[in-house]
């Protein structure tokens, strides 16, 4: 058995070199923190890095606001959205879907698990209410995070992560939209993911939620 | 990959007499330098997390087995596959495998240096599928059958047009682009209906994490993430050196990645990966593996090189290093290029076919103050050196040189002689200019720069009229 053999390597390298034990694991630096700053931060970071956003009060105005962000862009109203955000009051007009994204897919619409006032990072949790396709698969991503669920760093995500009893299949941090520099080192948003990412930070929880 | 042929010196001199990869490389080089330069300069305690990034990775290596084995208990018990792969030909071995079961025809790929390292591409291609490259680098250098000459950056070395030169030979049908955004919208629709037929995904995994069972990517084209989860299967290939124990361990890293790799305080995605789809989801892949491979490294953690196992491939090392900037990493002749690949490539592929690669190093150090889990790589240059000499590897004129050096440094009148006759015949070489533009037998320095002339007395006779003791 292969894995036997590199198992069997490393502890004979360990033991020749005489280094079990010897080294302890050190003490992490404290993470950045920003105290009543922390939402002003967040955004900051977000237009740092190529993102819009726009301050909503509760979630029943998402739609109004995603159907005004497409029409500013002459997008059509057909969309895929998360799970929770299926039953809040989308006019008639919107086509929309909770399946997996496809090919031709051009908007999503998801809710963030949470976000990072150190990076600017929206955070999302893969599993039946976020489809993990909604994130990279659209050209433009529209994403609703409630203003308390904004930690000051990472760790304070792997906090709330741990909360939940369990680590999702996939967690995913996201800061701005997709992009390269591998033509020229010259930095081009929309390489293979979404091209722009609009960010609606929810100021309260509404009941919808 | 195979190793490039020719010699570190044969290659080097190829680049430098390459007009479009001189002027690839003259763009690049400043960029990232300033770009590092800046975004460390905005975050407080950086050196402290160097020290600490340092610290847990050298406590993980000094109980590598036990994380490994608390690592690979956890994706299997989220459902996930993990193999241990000796060498590159099994870790090749259990991929085909793999994607022989998936009845895959169509395998998309985010970067991985270690699928690189183990030659993954050709055998995938030999058995008939069809393999993508899709971090857009990548693809410009699978079109142009060419190995990456950048870890971060793969096809640093090609200019927009040759690019365009490439997509318009590989994408009939399409007008030719010539802009960079023309460009990478070509890319972004060659690409796209591949991501949707792909069977399997093979990414890279910059992280595992014992605690959770998680493989970490990070890009900022979304295409690893795009392949890891519209495949049917995702195969992380990994080297074993790549756990770490905790979630908060990966933000110290993480913190320091993309500082040093591209200067951006986060790359744009930060993929945690932890087993296969889970009832309920709606996507994600079926089947989820990870292929830790040795190659080489157990023995590396045994030796003198043990530190080299702590890099986390961010290039920081080859963007500061001044012999990287001037020729690129082709002539490095393999997967690993600039100061990290002067260590790695030897100890993979052996000391005596890469003799040039430790000695054409400058040890200006520039590599070391930047690494970010401070490798003391201009350290073990010196000891790799150390190591072919042991070996007997040392050319015969240049042991000759040195022992003739090293005797007449042990006589020192005989020594001092001939300092104070080198100087004066230097002096006289350069007249009023105080520089030579030719030396007999310096001609490669002469060449391209003036060597200047010793400027007055030797520093002993400068210590003895200043009172110092000899």
């Amino acid at each position: 058995m292969s894995r036997e053999a590199v198992l069997h390597n490393i502890r004979r390298a360990i033991s020749e070199r005489g280094v079990r034990g010897r080294f302890e694991l050190p003490q992490r630096p404290a993470a950045p923190t920003y105290g009543e700053g922390r939402v002003d931060r967040f955004t900051e970071r977000l237009v740092a890095h190529a993102c819009t956003w726009e301050a909503i009060d509760s979630l029943e105005q998402l739609p109004e606001r995603v159907m005004a962000w497409l029409e500013s862009k002459g997008l059509a109203p057909r969309m895929a959205v998360a799970p929770p955000l299926m039953a809040l009051p989308w006019p008639d007009v919107v086509e929309r879907h909770s399946d997996r994204a496809g090919i031709t897919e051009a908007v999503a619409v998801s809710l963030a698990f949470g976000g990072i006032a150190e990076s600017g990072s929206l955070a999302m949790y893969s599993g039946p209410q976020s489809p993990i396709t909604h994130n990279y698969a659209p050209e433009f991503h529209l994403v609703a995070v409630f203003a308390e669920d904004i930690s000051d760093n990472q760790e304070g995500i792997w906090e709330k992560v741990r909360a939940t009893g369990a680590m999702p299949r996939a967690l995913n941090l996201i800061a701005g939209p997709s992009r390269t520099g591998d033509v020229e080192q010259t930095i081009q948003l929309g390489a293979h993911g979404p091209r722009q990412v609009h960010v609606l930070l929810v100021r309260a929880k509404a009941s919808t939620s | 990959m195979k190793a490039l042929p020719g010699t570190f010196d044969s290659r080097a001199a190829v680049a430098l007499a390459d007009p479009s990869l001189q002027k690839a490389l003259k763009n690049f080089k400043p960029l990232f330098v300033a770009k590092r330069a800046s975004a460390v300069a905005e975050l407080e305690g950086f050196e402290q997390l160097r020290e600490t990034a340092a610290a847990i990775k050298d406590a993980v290596l000094s109980e590598l087995d036990t994380w490994l084995e608390r690592y690979a208990a956890k994706v299997e018990s989220l459902g996930g596959h993990v193999h241990f792969a000796s060498d590159a030909a099994e870790a090749r071995e259990i991929i085909r495998e793999i994607c022989r079961k998936a009845n895959a025809k169509t395998i998309c790929k985010g970067k991985s240096m270690v699928s690189e390292e183990i030659g993954l591409n050709e055998v995938l291609e030999d058995d008939g599928y069809k393999v993508v490259e899709t971090d857009l680098g990548e693809y410009i250098i699978q079109l142009a059958k060419e190995p990456p000459s950048h870890i971060i950056a793969p096809a640093i070395h090609k200019t927009r047009e040759q690019v365009a030169d490439l997509f318009e030979q590989n994408h009939p049908g399409r007008p030719r682009e010539e802009t960079v955004a023309g460009l990478v919208n070509e890319a972004r629709h060659a690409l796209r209906e591949r991501f949707f037929q792909s069977d399997v995904g093979i990414t890279g995994g910059n992280f595992l994490i014992a605690e959770t069972g998680t493989s970490v990517i990070v890009t900022n084209e979304g295409n690893g993430d795009l392949t890891q989860t519209l495949s049917r299967v995702h195969v992380v290939t990994s080297g074993i050196e790549r756990v770490i124990p905790t979630l908060d361990d990966l933000s110290v890293f993480l913190r320091l990645l993309a500082r040093s790799a591209t200067g951006q305080d986060t790359e744009c995605y930060t993929t945690l990966s932890s087993g296969p789809k889970r009832p309920g989801d709606p996507d994600g892949p079926e089947e989820y593996h990870v292929v830790l491979v040795d190659n080489g490294r157990s023995k590396m953690l045994a030796g003198r090189f043990s530190q080299m196992l702590r890099c986390i491939r961010c290039g920081a090392c080859m963007n500061h290093c001044p012999v990287y900037g001037a020729v690129g990493g082709h002539a490095y002749g393999w997967v690993y290029p600039g100061p990290m690949g002067s260590i790695l490539t030897p100890l993979f592929n052996g000391l005596a076919e890469n003799y040039d690669l430790p000695n054409a190093c400058t040890l200006n150090g520039r590599c070391q103050s930047v690494c970010p889990v401070k490798i003391p790589l201009t350290d073990l240059i010196r000891t790799m050196r150390n190591e072919q000499v042991k070996a007997g590897l040392m050319p015969a004129s240049q042991r000759r040189m040195m022992s003739a050096w090293g005797w007449v440094a042990r006589q020192p009148g005989l020594y001092r002689a001939f300092e104070k006759l080198g100087s004066k015949m230097l002096r006289l070489r350069a007249g009023r200019s105080g520089s030579i533009a030719s030396l007999p037998g310096a001609g490669a320095w002469t060449r391209v720069r003036d060597l200047p002339a010793p400027s007055g007395p030797t520093f002993i006779d400068q210590w003895k009229s200043r009172g110092g003791q000899s």
